[in-house]
C-alpha cells in the first residue's frame, strides 16, 4: 500500500506526518529544529528520502538542513570542494548557509524601499526550496532579498543564478509586507530549462534557458494599488500553480484577483468569478484534473482571515470563474486563521488528496479532492508551509 | 597559550552539538575577532549565525558580553579583558531580547 508523508514547516519547528494510503491515521514527529522558523521543507521527487529544509531565525540567520533518510536524521550539508569534509571535531563544514550574491555576474544594485528610496540588496533568508525534477543533488532556492540560488552538490554550496536579479527591473522591485522574497519557483516538467518565479512585490518572471535570462511576464495583470494600469513591475503575486500535464497553463493567486494564463505567462486574465473574496495566498491544481483549481479566500489584505469567520476552500472545476465552497469538516464559525502561500499542496493518489495548514496550527486534509476535510494535526505553531510526498 | 571560555545561546549549542561551555585555545592577542575566528574554525556550522559570512559584521540580534560589560559595539580588534584571557570569566554570545 502507498505511504504518504506530509512535511509541515512552522514558526517554531518542523513536523512530519505519516500515514498509509488511506490517509486516515497519522503519526506526527517533531518538532524538528525546535524554536526555529521553518519557512519551507521539500523532498526530492527523484529520491523521496532526500528532504531539504530552510531553517531560519532573526537572531542566527539562515541554515540549510538535509535528511537522506526521510526525516529520521538531519545534517547541514557543506563541504567546500577540495577541502576536508569534516571539522577537526568531526562536524560537517559550514558552507551550506552561505548565500552570497554574485556581484560579478550582476552588480549588486538597489531595489525600491517602502518610502520610495533605493535600498541595498541584503540576503535575509530562504523562502522556498525547489528540488530538481531529475537530480537529487540539484536544488533551487528562492531567497529574500529576491534572488535565485542553485546548489548542484546537495546543498553543500550555493551559487546565485544572477540573471533574475539582474534582469534590468530590479531597481523597481519593492518588498511586500513580508519582505522582498522569491517565494514561487516552478519547473516545467516538459522542459526543465523553463522555470517560473514570482516575487512579492515585484511580479512574475520566466526563464527559458535555465536561469541565465529572465523575462517579466505580467501582461494583463492589473493591481488597484498601482496607478499605471499597464505597469510591468510592482504586482504582488502571492502564488502560482501549474498542472504538470499542461505546463503552459498557469493559475495565480494575486494580492487581489485570481488569474490564469494559457500561454506560459505571456498574458493573464482574471478568473475570480463568484469568489466571496479574491484576496488570498495559496492556490493549487488537482493532481488528475488540470482544470480543477483550489483557493482559500481571505477577507482582505488587512483582515487576514476567512470571510464571515468561515474557513472555506473554494474549488473550480472549470479552470476558474465558477467556484464552489468546500466546507464539510472545516470550521464554519468563529474561524480567524490565515493560510499562507506555501501552505497548500496536493498528492497524486487515485483519489487526489489536498492539504493545507493554518496560522492557527491546524493541518487539514481532504482525501477526496476537496469534498470533505479532517484536521490531521492541530495546535501546532503557526504553519508556514505544507508539502506532501507519496512514497510508493 | 590563552584558554578562552565561550558561552553560546541554546540554539547555537544545539547547532554545534555542544552541551556546556566551549573552550578555545588562542595564540597571540585575544580580541573579539580572534575569539570568533577560532570559534568558527572549531565549529564551522556556526559560520554565518553570529557574524555575516562575508563582512564579518555582528548579526543585528546578537550581543557580546564579558565581565558584566557589553562589547557588542566595541572594535572587534580591541583586546578583551584579562579575566577573559586567563579564563576566569567567559565570553558570552547572547541572543538579544527581541520580539516583544
Amino acid at each position: 500500500m502507498s505511504k504518504v508523508r506530509v512535511l509541515v514547516g512552522t514558526r517554531k519547528g518542523a513536523f512530519i506526518l505519516e500515514s498509509d494510503g488511506k490517509r486516515e491515521k497519522w503519526d506526527v514527529s517533531g518538532p524538528h529544529f525546535a524554536g526555529w522558523e521553518i519557512f519551507h521543507m521539500k523532498g526530492s521527487p527523484v529520491d523521496k528520502d532526500r528532504i531539504y529544509v530552510s531553517q531560519t531565525s532573526g537572531w542566527f540567520g539562515q541554515i540549510i538542513q538535509r535528511s537522506d533518510d526521510g526525516g529520521k536524521t538531519w545534517f547541514q550539508p557543506g563541504t567546500p570542494a577540495g577541502e576536508v569534509n569534516l571539522s577537526p571535531e568531526g562536524f560537517p563544514m559550514g558552507e551550506s548557509n552561505k548565500f552570497v550574491y554574485d556581484e560579478a555576474a550582476a552588480p549588486l544594485t538597489t531595489h525600491m524601499w517602502y518610502d520610495g528610496t533605493q535600498h541595498p540588496w541584503e540576503f535575509k533568508r530562504v523562502w522556498h526550496i525547489e528540488p530538481s525534477l531529475s537530480d537529487p543533488d540539484t536544488i533551487f532556492a528562492g531567497v529574500e532579498d529576491a534572488a535565485m540560488f542553485r546548489s548542484k552538490d546537495g546543498g553543500k554550496t550555493w551559487q546565485e543564478m544572477a540573471g533574475l536579479r539582474g534582469n534590468g527591473t530590479g531597481s523597481q522591485w519593492a518588498p511586500g509586507a513580508g519582505g522582498l522574497g522569491l517565494h514561487t519557483i516552478i519547473i516545467d516538467p516538459s522542459n526543465e530549462d523553463r522555470m517560473y518565479g514570482a516575487i512579492s512585490s515585484a511580479g512574475c518572471f520566466r526563464t527559458d534557458d535555465c536561469c541565465k535570462t529572465w523575462k517579466t511576464i505580467t501582461k494583463g495583470l492589473t493591481s488597484l494599488y498601482i496607478p499605471d494600469p499597464n505597469a510591468e513591475i510592482g504586482h504582488c503575486i502571492h502564488r502560482i500553480a501549474m498542472h504538470p500535464s499542461r505546463p503552459n497553463t498557469l493559475f495565480m493567486q494575486k494580492h487581489w484577483d485570481v488569474c490564469r494564463s494559457d500561454d506560459a505567462g505571456e498574458s493573464w486574465y482574471e478568473v475570480s468569478g463568484d469568489l466571496p473574496s479574491d484576496f488570498g495566498f495559496p492556490i493549487d491544481v488537482h493532481a488528475h484534473e488540470p482544470n480543477t483549481v483550489f483557493v482559500v479566500p481571505i477577507k482582505s489584505d488587512s483582515e487576514h482571515y476567512p470571510p464571515e469567520g468561515k474557513l472555506r476552500v473554494y474549488r473550480s472545476k472549470s479552470g476558474g470563474m465558477d467556484w464552489e465552497p468546500m466546507t464539510k469538516g472545516l470550521p464554519q464559525e468563529n474561524c480567524y486563521v490565515n493560510i499562507l502561500r506555501d501552505a497548500m499542496c496536493v498528492d497524486n493518489l487515485d483519489d487526489c488528496g489536498v492539504y493545507f495548514g493554518t496560522t492557527g496550527g491546524q493541518v487539514y486534509a481532504s482525501r477526496n479532492g476537496g469534498d470533505t476535510w479532517d484536521a490531521i494535526v492541530r495546535d501546532l505553531p503557526p504553519v508556514l508551509s505544507v508539502e506532501v510526498q507519496v512514497l510508493k | 597559550m590563552p584558554t578562552i571560555r565561550v558561552v553560546l545561546p541554546t540554539h547555537l549549542k544545539t547547532l554545534s552539538r555542544v552541551s556546556g561551555e566551549v573552550v578555545l585555545e588562542l595564540d597571540g592577542v585575544v580580541t573579539q575577532r580572534t575569539v570568533l575566528d577560532a570559534l568558527e574554525a572549531k565549529y564551522p556550522m556556526l559560520c554565518g549565525t553570529i557574524r555575516d559570512h562575508v563582512t564579518k559584521k555582528r548579526r543585528a540580534f546578537i550581543r557580546f558580553y564579558a565581565c558584566e560589560q557589553d562589547f557588542s559595539n566595541e572594535s572587534p580588534d580591541a583586546p578583551l579583558p584579562e579575566a577573559v584571557v586567563n579564563g576566569s570569566e567567559p565570553y558570552l554570545v547572547v541572543g538579544a531580547m527581541a520580539g516583544g
